[in-house]
């Protein structure tokens, strides 16, 4: 029955994915070219109601349908990490057009040359793990 | 009806997105797509040579389910949902591109100079994607969190990291296509 439930949340992703066109390589460069509201809105839009949502999730006190308290960790306080692994993956994102979700859906929409990017991202996320400790967080 | 089989406008498409973190904080989770790829190296044993991989992948198989479903809905969206995939970028796009050398802009869902399926015989092309791969997997785990949990997650919860992160994925994509694409392409 989880299996399911994810599985479909998963199925709705992916076909906003393709259908918003977020998972277009054309998409992510016209944004960076500040050429269109598109990308700017649908994240826009995204974050907006978002935040709506988990407001109200917190001011009523919502629960998760097992019962438990929802809550989304917050993350920790510091710098270096996100300003110089968000530029990293910045750069990536506009070279490859695609990010950890619409890689996979790109994949399912028979791409395949997107494979490449999808085995070397996880060989990105090896790599990290290799030298992480020797990193600034 | 017939709207359904168009491109979805940004202002459906950006709530619909949010309706996934509901449905995922909904039934306990978090939404967040890069962790699968750390996941996926658990899977392979990297934890045989870095602690960081040293966890209990059993416990994130939720979220390579939403993968899978991801992949399905790649499929269901581009062959039953859609008439034609074309993506109608602006004009003033389509000529820097063209400029570039790629002509296929309002034309196709993917650049072929970058996605055609005989891309193995195109070197530039090959070490475009695995270098944008290596970037975003990296970058992603770097930053602990990409697109969906430092721009949709993150910042809808207001975390200021987030707020960082974000800034710093801008920050990343505007020098690579301002800046490294002439160089490139």
């Amino acid at each position: 029955m989880k299996f399911i439930t994810y599985l479909c949340i998963g199925i709705f992703f992916g076909i906003i994915l393709v259908k918003s066109e977020v998972a277009s390589w054309f998409r992510i460069y016209e944004m960076f070219q500040f050429e269109s509201i598109h990308m700017y809105g649908i994240i826009g839009s995204a974050i907006l109601s978002g935040i709506l949502i988990i407001q109200f999730i917190k001011r009523l006190q919502l629960k998760s349908i097992y019962g438990k308290e929802i809550n989304i960790p917050a993350k920790e306080k510091t710098i270096f990490r996100y300003i110089f692994g968000g530029i990293i993956f910045g750069l990536g994102w506009a070279l490859a057009g695609a990010c950890p979700g619409p890689m996979f859906a790109l994949l399912g929409a028979g791409y395949i040359p997107i494979t490449l990017v999808i085995l070397s991202s996880i060989l990105g996320t090896f790599l990290y793990g290799l030298i992480k400790n020797k990193l600034p967080h | 009806m017939d709207q359904l089989y168009q491109p979805w406008p940004w202002y459906i498409s950006g709530p619909l997105i949010a309706w996934v973190l509901l449905a995922l904080l909904f039934v306990g989770k978090k939404f967040g797509m890069s962790s699968n790829l750390k996941t996926i190296c658990t899977i392979c044993g990297a934890g045989k040579v870095s602690s960081f991989f040293r966890v209990d992948w059993k416990s994130q198989l939720w979220n390579l389910v939403v993968v899978l479903g991801v992949i399905i809905g790649g499929f269901i969206g581009s062959t039953y949902l859609s008439r034609d995939t074309s993506v109608n970028i602006s004009q003033a796009t389509k000529d820097h591109l063209k400029s570039m050398g790629i002509t296929d802009a309002g034309t196709n869902f993917l650049p072929e100079m970058l996605f055609s399926n005989d891309i193995l015989s195109n070197p530039k092309a090959c070490i475009s994607l695995i270098v944008g791969g290596l970037l975003v997997g990296f970058g992603a785990r770097y930053a602990n969190g990409c697109t969906s949990g430092h721009a949709i997650s993150g910042l809808s919860n207001l975390q200021l990291p987030s707020l960082i992160a974000v800034i710093g994925f801008f920050i990343g994509g505007l020098i690579m296509v301002h800046l490294l694409f002439p160089l490139i392409f």
